[in-house]
């Protein structure tokens, strides 16, 4: 990896589902860059393309058009046993948390360890560790079930975690929880991007997520990029921008919906 | 009562030996179905549209076998087969020759409930390992396989007590077991008592089998 290129970069990627003769456009050819260490949000509402953009950076799923540079590695031109490997260097986190029911927190952390293929002295160290970064070193035996939601989705960040990545996509991870319990997960995120300088593209439909998390957000509508935001200083642009900063001071009569239902 | 009670000496031999062949039978059967059965249904799965590998031609080509050779009425097959079981296990009556057309008969019928259960595991499951950056193989054998695993032995269970009612089916063409005895004795001579130790038999088989399927299940099963 060269120093100066940026950590994310996605030139021009579009997604197109369907046939020739009626195409659907998830993704509209876009542009993304992310330096080492930045947090993004991809904002907007369900069916908006921010999932797609989300599952292209690791290539879950293919550009149909446009390039995709990890840490300025071209992902989209690798054989699939160099892509399989590219990927055990981004971590992901869903709104499911994607636990396995037959595994123990400890295994299920291992997961991401065993595929990638080390020692299992290695993946307990490692899966300890991981499981001991999200203050979950108690229950390394329990199984999901025996969880709570919040729990359930520190255990998938540990697995996240495991393989040590530089980057790591989060899909939703806090819509399934309570307020309380997504900001105790959001704290852990915050504090993995101040203490690993993590790189994170963070896929919310809630403006809170972002303005607490991010320092800058892309807003998506229809497939297409509509507005890119600092939240530090934020001017949004679009009428769906400008709703989610509306909402996010409390829903009123005079609320204006950016468009018809979705 | 009495008359039950004599039968059952006067008869115990044969009915030891019906149900050595009635387990003969169902245990290849179910040999069939977990050592072949299992890899066509994660084929059928994983060559779907949906799969982890898609390949139309060879799905559809395996999807069609499966749907002829479920559309037999089995003593057809039974029949049917008979030259195919004497060169398999150089014999075409028997429990033997009966376990050839019944594995016949289960391979594609569990290979359904294998890939019906391997539907149900939740995509985002798949997806995770996808991220991880697992191979195909490893996504079947670490995470399809065990999170289907409950699911599986209710297929499993559900198959075993069919077929040794179907074991017993293949009584009428002279295979042994328990179904044939009761057809020979029981309903051929008028031997009433020996068909109701062999229904008696048979529905302690079946109730076993469900026993021990619902105790797997509940130890394999973690949600």
């Amino acid at each position: 990896m060269t120093s100066d290129s940026p950590m994310i970069e996605l030139q021009g990627v579009s997604k197109t589902y369907g046939s020739a003769k009626s195409p659907v456009h998830a993704l509209l050819p876009t542009d993304l860059t992310l330096a080492q260490g930045e947090v993004v949000g991809l904002l907007g509402f369900s069916g908006a393309g921010k999932s797609t953009l989300l599952r292209l950076i690791n290539l879950l799923e293919v550009p149909s058009s446009g390039r995709v540079l990890i840490g300025g590695r071209d992902l989209t031109s690798l054989p699939a046993a160099e892509l399989r490997q590219a990927r055990q260097q981004v971590g992901m986190i869903f709104q499911q948390f994607n636990l396995l029911s037959s595994r123990s927190a400890l295994e299920n952390v291992s997961f991401a360890l065993e595929v990638a293929g080390l020692s299992s002295a290695q993946r307990r160290e490692r899966s300890r560790e991981a499981l001991s970064a999200v203050g979950l070193s108690d229950k390394e035996s329990a199984y999901p079930a025996q969880l709570s939601g919040g729990q359930k989705q520190r255990v998938a960040i540990a697995r996240a975690l495991a393989m040590r990545p530089q980057i790591l996509l989060s899909d939703e991870a806090t819509s399934a929880l309570d307020p309380h319990t997504a900001l105790s997960i959001l704290r852990l995120l915050k504090q993995l991007k101040r203490e690993r300088g993590m790189t994170m593209v963070v896929v919310t439909h809630d403006i809170k997520v972002a303005s607490y998390l991010c320092e800058r957000s892309v807003v998506l509508e229809k497939g297409a990029v509509v507005d890119r935001i600092d939240m530090s200083r934020p001017e949004p642009v679009s009428r769906l921008g400008r709703f989610f900063f509306e909402t996010a001071k409390g829903w009123t009569d005079q609320t204006e919906l950016p468009q018809e239902e979705t | 009562m009495n008359e039950l009670l004599k039968a059952f000496v006067e008869f115990g031999p044969d009915l030891w030996k019906a149900t050595t062949d009635t387990f003969l039978m169902v245990g290849v059967t179910m040999l069939s179905a977990v050592l072949l059965g299992t890899p066509l249904g994660v084929f059928l799965f994983v060559t779907s549209d949906q799969g982890l590998y898609p390949k139309p031609l060879l799905n559809r080509v395996a999807a069609y076998l499966v749907n002829v050779l479920r559309s037999f009425p089995f003593i057809i097959l039974l029949v049917l087969l008979i030259p195919f079981s004497r060169v398999l296990v150089g014999t075409s009556i028997g429990p033997k020759a009966a376990a050839v057309a019944l594995s016949f008969a289960v391979i594609p019928y569990f290979a359904r409930l294998v890939e019906q259960n391997l539907r149900d595991v939740p995509r985002g499951m798949v997806e995770m390992a996808r991220a991880c950056g697992a191979t195909p193989l490893q996504i079947v054998l670490k995470v399809l396989i065990p999170e289907a695993l409950p699911a599986l032995l209710g297929s499993l269970t559900v198959t075993a007590t069919g077929f040794i009612a179907y074991s017993a089916v293949a009584g009428a063409v002279g295979a042994g077991g328990l179904g044939d005895l009761a057809i020979r004795f029981g309903y051929y001579r008028f031997e009433t008592s020996v068909m109701i130790w062999c229904v008696i038999i048979m529905f302690i088989l079946v109730q076993c089998t469900q026993w021990l399927g619902d105790w797997l299940v509940r130890r394999a099963d973690r949600r």
